[in-house]
């Protein structure tokens, strides 16, 4: 199978990476103590590490290859796992009458830090959901999603200190706040293109949060707010561990009711609408399709869900500080977005699941987590685009032929 | 005759270039008006100054749309206000949808005369749901008549060729329009596709009394389909009329052959 | 007037800087339309090899003017060599992908390469020698531009007229040209694409790499994570001129180093980042073609 022809690919390629990593990995300086630590071993694992790494490369790559020339001959497109599954109701309703039960008793059967985690996870859910509008549906690579994190955020935390204001009453107005913002950011980048898009959105997210950094009479700077009161239930306030416990009552609810919408928004007419401004503007636009209201819904709808979990996260942690919101969180959430499958929702749930948990529970790796996540992007683009569980959006099947034909 | 549409003295200059110059056009009511001139005379660009993708530098675009009096000026106006009021086209090269099936792209076509906004596609209430049910049924309507009915549910992606080209003009029908401009619809089609194609088109003017301008290069698609032809050179328009008179027409046939010293 | 010298000259210096980066971004952009996030990163390896080489050969008491020779170079072959790499993994297999895969994949990349530095180097801001020395005929200028300005300054002249004489007149240069016109053309007409698009990446990386250096000894300090503000300020820069135009990553370069330096000069250094981004936001809007760019109607 292995070929000698590979074999010395794989020696050249395993010597160039051992040339390419020998400063940064072998040679270590320290200027100040004037010492030079030479590190050998590392070379010897990137020597290595880069020649079995050579072989499943190509492998993949092979197999790739011969994928798209399987789909040009026309050959079955394989249905997915997901798909399937879904289709069958008998096995569907049984799984998920499991996670349901499972989702609700979470809280009883494990620790507090563990549900504290888990309420994290959720608030991903919902940030993945929601930048699943803007980037799955309508293919507007936004990089700048956090910023309506922060809003909702400080929208609580900020409203909360002033006029007191609870939880349950800024959740709407956090909702709302991250839909006009959606909106203020998306009428500027109307006109832009993929790329220019993606440079704008994170410029804005960095202007806001530079903005929130400085603006001491605003946001109280770097320091932030502390403090912030966790959701009270009618009225009484809860301890620490009840209101930990409520928090994620609430965050499931708000994950389901996320998951209704945004599947009911995915089959109707403005859902395609996005579809078809992902597929091809122009067209888009010539059928009549007001390209600049559908991005601008897409960005509200999209920021709304992220207004209402900064919201929800300013509760859980009782304190926000703008270090909380830098680009590197919206990174996290476009990575939830391509590992799940763009467009897909139970892709993007999969993929909130398995990157925030994931690291939580694998401490030990917890410093190559960012290194994870990018190479992540890379490898997922280059192998799998359509993400671990692609998109299994139900198109119109049409059935009513006889009908029709009646009628 | 009773004129649908109505261009003035259309003028596009890109840069330094120029695109158009004073270009007089006009489709009349049930009428197939076709545009013909060698490539890079300016057809598409035409195309696209009155359907809104690049406004033109000067004249004016006129439509007349029915139980109106006054004609309308729409030059200027974005490509989807002019599919609102009626003007739907295709394009040269394919521009479907290709990851939504056959259905799907027809609908979008029904997009701008369904009003369903985000609340009702999260509450799902009866005038919307009856609303969606109805843009299948158009829909489905439509594609039976373009004889696309058996891929409905195929994805645009999958179909072959020939097929791509109807769906486009599916699509176009779908936004209910009284003038439908084709770019190029026998493009890369077997004389057995383009004689169906004439038929087709024939028959859309016909039974729908939606009127037609095409650009086209087959030259005997164009005579057997066209009431009159426009031909058009280095942006300027150089004959119209008949079919036979343009067939005899000494602009248009050095136009095409080239001068006598060119030969 | 000294203290508007100071800054203008201070702008023109950071206008150099943003400029040997933008090239990069305007000429990968120019041939595949792609915005290579990886690049700031490429910058800053290329920065941290030099000051790697440099400790390294300072403590074997080499002298001065021969260590940052040797820096530079090898600071340039390295970030070359990461440059192509770079394309070879993360671009080439997604060149016929959509532009959203390829744009999350370079975003994959930056994110990568940042990390891979943190953790085999440090996350501590490191210092970085000032190896030029200071000019004896500049010192009565000093308090309005130093030697280090001085140098960057010819340097980035120097790297300009090569690489516009690169791209004029040799025969990679052309293949570059007609590359970033028409692929598919250009490989009919025997244009090896592949190679050209490679080229690119060395040559974008080798200029950013001698950017990484000029700062760096112009700062006094690095870390994992100059390049990433680096990269994204010189795309501002390169778009601000007009994607894709090598004059126009120049003079965009400066109008945005003189920008910053006169407005944290003059209004507030607090808002230095935010100054960068609202000019990118206010060009794209008004004339998103770029200051030397030419508006494009792609066909229909």
């Amino acid at each position: 199978m292995i070929t000698f022809d590979q074999i010395k690919k794989a020696v050249l390629v395993s010597v160039w990476f051992m040339f390419l990593t020998f400063p940064i990995m072998v040679i270590r300086v320290n200027p100040v103590e004037r010492i030079v630590e030479w590190r050998w071993r590392n070379m010897l694992l990137i020597g290595v590490g880069s020649f079995i790494l050579s072989f499943v490369w190509h492998y993949f790559i092979r197999r790739k290859e011969l994928g798209t020339q399987k789909a040009e001959v026309g050959g079955e497109e394989t249905i997915p796992l997901a798909q399937r599954i879904l289709e069958k109701k008998a096995i569907y309703r049984p799984t998920l009458a499991v996670l349901g039960i499972c989702a609700l008793v979470f809280p009883f059967i494990f620790s507090l830090y563990q549900t504290n985690i888990m309420v994290t996870a959720l608030i991903y859910v919902m940030l993945g959901l929601g930048l699943n509008i803007v980037v799955g549906l309508a293919g507007l690579l936004d990089l700048g999603y956090v910023a309506f994190y922060a809003v909702g955020a400080y929208a609580y935390a900020l409203l909360n200190y002033h006029f007191g204001l609870s939880f349950w009453m800024v959740l709407p107005i956090g909702a709302a706040l991250g839909a006009t913002f959606g909106i203020l950011l998306g009428f500027p980048v109307l006109r832009l293109r993929g790329d220019y898009l993606a440079i704008v959105t994170l410029g804005f997210g960095e202007i806001i949060r530079i903005i929130l950094e400085n603006w001491n009479e605003f946001s109280f700077g770097p320091s932030g707010i502390a403090n912030i009161p966790r959701p009270s239930l009618l009225g009484i306030d809860l301890s620490v561990h009840a209101a930990t416990i409520y928090i994620y009552y609430i965050m499931i609810g708000l994950c389901l009711f996320t998951i209704f919408v945004v599947n009911r928004l995915q089959d109707s007419r403005i859902g395609r609408a996005w579809i078809a401004l992902r597929e091809d503007e122009t067209a888009c636009q010539a059928m009549g399709i007001d390209k600049a209201k559908t991005k601008l819904t897409a960005f509200a709808l999209g920021a709304t869900w992220a207004g209402m979990s900064g919201v929800v996260f300013a509760a859980k942690t009782t304190f926000v500080n703008p270090a909380s919101f830098t680009i590197w969180e919206s990174i996290i959430i476009l990575c939830i977005v391509v590992l799940g499958g763009m467009g897909s929702i139970l892709g993007v749930i999969a993929g909130a699941l398995v990157l925030i948990l994931m690291p939580e529970y694998l401490r030990a790796f917890s410093e190559f987590r960012m290194l994870a996540f990018g190479v992540l992007l890379v490898v997922m683009m280059v192998f799998r685009p359509g993400g671990l569980i692609p998109n299994v959006r139900r198109t119109y099947k049409f059935e009513g032929v006889t009908e029709t034909k009646k009628g | 005759m009773e004129p649908v549409l109505k261009v003035q003295d259309l003028g596009m200059n890109f840069g330094g270039l120029r695109a158009l110059d004073a270009v007089d056009l006009d489709v009349g009511k049930n009428e197939i008006v076709a545009l013909i001139g060698p490539n890079g005379a300016g057809k598409t660009t035409f195309f696209n100054c009155i359907t809104g993708i690049y406004p033109p530098t000067e004249g004016d675009v006129l439509i007349f749309p029915q139980g109106k009096d006054r004609p309308k000026r729409i030059n200027g106006l974005k490509p989807n206000k002019v599919t609102e009021k009626g003007l739907a086209r295709t394009f040269q090269n394919i521009r479907l949808f290709p990851n939504m099936t056959v259905l799907e792209n027809v609908m979008i076509g029904r997009h701008c005369r369904m009003r369903a906004g985000v609340l009702g596609a999260v509450l799902r209430g009866r005038s919307t749901m009856r609303e969606e049910k109805a843009a299948v049924m158009d829909s489905y309507a439509i594609l039976e008549k373009i004889g696309l009915d058996p891929f409905v549910n195929e994805f645009a992606k999958n179909l072959p060729y020939g097929a791509q080209r109807r769906l486009e003009i599916a699509r176009a029908m779908a936004t209910e329009p009284f003038l439908l401009l084709l770019d190029e619809p026998a493009a890369g089609m077997n004389p057995n596709e383009t004689r169906d194609l004439d038929k087709l088109i024939k028959r859309i003017r016909d039974e729908e009394g939606i009127s037609i301008l095409l650009i086209e290069h087959d030259m005997k698609l164009v005579m057997s389909l066209s009431d009159r032809i426009f031909v058009v050179d280095y942006g300027k328009k150089i004959a119209q009329g008949t079919p036979e008179e343009i067939r005899n027409n000494p602009a248009v046939i050095k136009a095409y052959l080239g001068e006598e010293t060119d030969a | 007037m000294d203290y508007f010298l100071e800054l203008f000259l201070g702008g023109l210096t950071r206008g150099s800087i943003y400029a040997l980066i933008a090239l990069g971004y305007t000429m990968v952009y120019g041939i595949i339309e792609l915005i290579n996030f990886a690049h700031g990163e490429i910058y800053m390896i290329g920065a941290f090899t030099a000051l790697i080489v440099i400790s390294v050969l300072t403590l074997m008491g080499m002298n001065t003017i021969a260590i940052l020779v040797i820096a530079g170079v090898i600071a340039v072959i390295y970030s070359a060599a990461y440059g192509y790499t770079v394309e070879k993994i993360a671009y080439k297999p997604l060149r016929n992908a959509p532009r959203l895969s390829a744009l999350i994949s370079a975003i994959g990349m930056s994110l990568f390469l940042q990390n891979y530095v943190l953790l085999a180097q440090t996350s501590d801001f490191l210092p970085f020698p000032n190896l030029i020395p200071d000019f004896e005929f500049m010192e009565p200028y000093a308090h309005i531009i130093g030697s280090t300005e001085i140098v960057i300054l010819i340097t980035t002249a120097i790297v300009m007229v090569l690489l516009t004489i690169m791209i004029k007149f040799t025969n990679i240069g052309k293949a570059m040209r007609a590359a970033s016109q028409d692929k598919t053309m250009s490989m009919l007409v025997g244009i090896n694409v592949n190679h050209v698009i490679s080229v690119t990446f060395v040559v974008g990386s080798a200029t950013a790499a001698i950017g990484g250096v000029l700062i760096a000894s112009h700062v006094g300090m690095i870390n994992f994570y100059v390049g990433f503000i680096a990269g994204i300020k010189a795309f501002v820069a390169a778009v601000l001129g007009g994607i894709g135009s090598i004059p126009g990553a120049v003079l965009g370069s400066f109008v945005l180093g003189w920008t910053e330096s006169f407005a944290t000069g003059y209004v507030s250094s607090d808002y230095e980042d935010v100054f960068a981004f609202l000019f990118l936001v206010l060009i794209l809007i008004f004339r998103p073609q770029g200051i030397l760019g030419r508006s494009e109607k792609h066909k229909l």
